[in-house]
């Protein structure tokens, strides 16, 4: 019966393409306005590391001014002081981990007519690549001892690779940043995870770094930061140093912990450390220690805004208005079809046979109406696009995958079933000697 | 095969209770062939909408091959109308947007038969009716004693115990009405029972026996006609 209904369905559309259009617009336009505003909170809320979640763990300590937390109600800070940040990487006691925070820096290309341009970097370590899945197209990280002996290594994205190098596999020259030399030891392939996890602090859906270098070196070379800092109390003293041991927050730590015994040990160690820096005097407020998965670490940071809950939620309201008037247009086009209907009663149809037909057809309207409706949320993505030109960010949350286009169809055609289940059970309880007999 | 016994029907709105059939009383025996007619408003469509299981009885007892119809429930009632009931409309009833070989295959459709018996069912319907070589003409390509002709293939196709017919020949011209009346007859002479309601009395003289339907009820007070049968005989 499926062949038949599926007929019976595309001919009973055919008949009515006036009603048909109406009805596969209205979920359309319907669908289309909710697609695209949870498209684009699915690319907002996506982790982009979900393979991994439950092995990678951003770190956070207490170490904030004793009578004010750092935000109510009662939360740690989101960044490491660099004392703290370095005394737990060379404690290394995570299976894998990384500390890293934004910088700026000024590229010299090799073609000495070619005018020095500024550009993000990120000063990090060994593990952040293997930890984050870092994809490459030429070369490698660099190893733990680069990180020890603060060697001048650079790993570049393939834009900056293609930019500077032209594209050529460009592993084991010579880059000149902020008038040093360092030798390229890999080119990352495309990567762009949205959002960036390892760093909410700045813009979630800004594009990653273009060039990343050892942490050490960068503290070493005193880079400039490029990211947030915050102090709770002035520093102790005068220049770099004073700052590096004060209680200003600017590293991000994230560790790799194989399995919950091992996040349990982690999390132990980190009391025990908190504890002990106690002793000395630091680390005034409660024991509020912090190991949160990338899922829960882009929750905690809220990296999706209310904004757009309120958005989709108008959207779902516009969707229902849509499906109302579905159902009015169902309504009338089983009105309009009595008379068929009465006839297959007559001529030995169920209701459950007849259910089963009207539903199916309802099914082809909402597959029509899913498939346009891919099209209209296309459309509305180049509109918010284009209502956003200026931020280059934009082009990586108006993004449809596979997922969202499936889930087009499918709420679409849930959308164009749960419509037609009155319309259908009306026309199925209709009595068929009141349409049959016209004299 | 066919028994009702004191069957009434009742129409209710707010204000009106309009009683279309009482205490109709009717046996019709296994390859009659039974005119029904009776002045407008008599009842006559009425009683063929019950007698079809098109619409519920109010009060009495209808019996179809010693069944009590009014026990049975949606599922089993259409499977009656499928198997053991053909109907033929004054408006033929065809669905435009089939052609004639899919009309005909409309009530097949709901029964358990294989494609290709499907398919025979429907050429023999088909071409019993004269109509085989306009197999895949839409219902609008033919002329209205043709689209009958349809509408008689799809009710034999799933060969019935009894055939109802509303007027059957109320939208042709005579010469049309005979040919579709000389089919009823031989459909009947193959064994179907046929009751047909028509308010023609030269057409209730090819039946076999005739039933007067006034004010809901069988009346005695039939006007004279002179049988097919009584002919035959």
């Amino acid at each position: 019966m499926f062949r038949y209904y599926l007929k019976l369905g595309t001919l009973s559309i055919r008949a009515n393409p006036a009603l048909s259009f109406l009805m596969v617009a209205a979920i359309a336009i319907g669908i289309g306005a909710c697609m695209t505003i949870m498209t684009v909170k699915h690319v907002m809320s996506g982790n982009p590391i979900e393979h991994k979640n439950d092995q990678l763990y951003h770190v956070q300590v207490d170490s904030w001014n004793p009578d004010d937390p750092y935000e109510d109600p009662d939360l740690p800070p989101e960044q490491l002081t660099y004392l703290d940040a370095k005394a737990l990487f060379d404690a290394s006691r995570a299976f894998r981990q990384t500390t890293s925070y934004k910088i700026s820096r000024v590229v010299q290309p090799e073609d000495d007519d070619a005018r020095p341009f500024q550009t993000d970097g990120r000063a990090t370590t060994a593990d952040f690549f293997p930890m984050f899945d870092v994809p490459f197209l030429y070369g490698s990280g660099w190893d733990n001892a680069a990180d020890a002996t603060e060697e001048r290594v650079v790993v570049l994205s393939r834009d900056l690779n293609e930019k500077v190098f032209g594209g050529e596999n460009s592993v084991g020259r010579i880059l000149t940043i902020n008038g040093e030399s360092f030798r390229v030891s890999g080119v990352l392939d495309d990567w762009t995870p949205v959002p960036k996890f390892f760093d909410l602090n700045n813009n979630p859906y800004e594009e990653p770094e273009s060039l990343y270098l050892p942490f050490s070196l960068a503290v070493a070379g005193r880079f400039d930061r490029g990211g947030n800092t915050s102090c709770w109390k002035p520093l102790e003293g005068d220049g770099f140093e004073a700052f590096l041991a004060s209680e200003c927050i600017w590293v991000q730590m994230w560790v790799e912990l194989q399995g919950e015994s091992a996040k349990a040990d982690y999390m132990q160690f980190l009391d025990a450390y908190v504890e002990e820096q106690k002793l000395l005097g630091r680390f005034p407020r409660p024991l509020n220690n912090r190991l949160y998965n990338p899922a829960e670490w882009m929750e905690y940071q809220e990296v999706v805004d209310d904004d757009v809950d309120v958005l989709l939620g108008l959207a779902v309201l516009f969707l229902v208005v849509c499906l109302l008037n579905t159902i009015g247009l169902l309504l009338a086009k089983s009105m309009r079809r009595a008379k068929d209907t009465s006839l297959r009663r007559a001529l030995g149809a169920s209701k459950l046979e007849l259910f089963k037909q009207h539903i199916f057809e309802a099914g082809i309207i909402g597959v029509a109406g899913g498939l346009l409706g891919i099209a209209m949320t296309w459309l509305g993505l180049r509109g918010i696009e284009n209502l956003y030109v200026e931020y280059d960010f934009i082009q990586h949350l108006v993004r449809m995958d596979w997922s969202m286009i499936s889930l087009a169809v499918v709420l679409a055609v849930a959308s164009a079933l749960g419509a037609a289940l009155y319309p259908t059970w009306r026309t199925c309880n209709i009595t068929p000697a009141t349409h049959l007999r016209l004299q | 095969m066919l028994n009702m016994k004191n069957v009434s029907k009742v129409y209710r709105t707010d204000t009106v209770e309009t009683h279309a059939l009482r205490e109709f009383s009717l046996t019709v025996e296994e390859g009659e062939f039974v005119s029904v007619t009776g002045p407008s408003g008599s009842g006559k469509t009425t009683f063929l909408n019950i007698a079809g299981l098109l619409e519920d009885l109010s009060g009495g007892t209808y019996e179809l091959d010693g069944r009590d119809i009014s026990k049975l429930n949606d599922k089993e009632r259409s499977r009656v109308r499928n198997e053991k009931i053909g109907f033929i409309f004054q408006s033929f009833n065809l669905i435009p947007e089939l052609d004639v070989f899919d009309n005909v295959d409309v009530p097949l459709r709901y029964r358990d038969f294989r494609a290709d018996e499907r398919k025979r069912r429907i050429e023999e319907a088909i071409e019993l009716v004269g109509l085989g070589s306009r197999m895949h003409h839409l219902p609008a390509q033919l002329s209205g004693g043709q689209q009958q002709r349809v509408a008689i293939a799809r009710a034999l196709a799933g060969e019935p115990r009894f055939l109802l017919a509303d007027e059957p020949t109320g939208n042709l011209d005579t010469t049309m009405a005979d040919s579709v009346l000389d089919l009823l007859a031989e459909i009947n002479k193959a064994g179907t029972t046929i009751i047909m309601v028509t308010h023609e009395l030269a057409l209730a003289d090819r039946a076999r026996r005739n039933i007067f339907v006034r004010d809901g009820q069988v009346s005695d007070n039939a006007p004279e006609l002179h049988f097919a049968s009584m002919a035959a005989g």
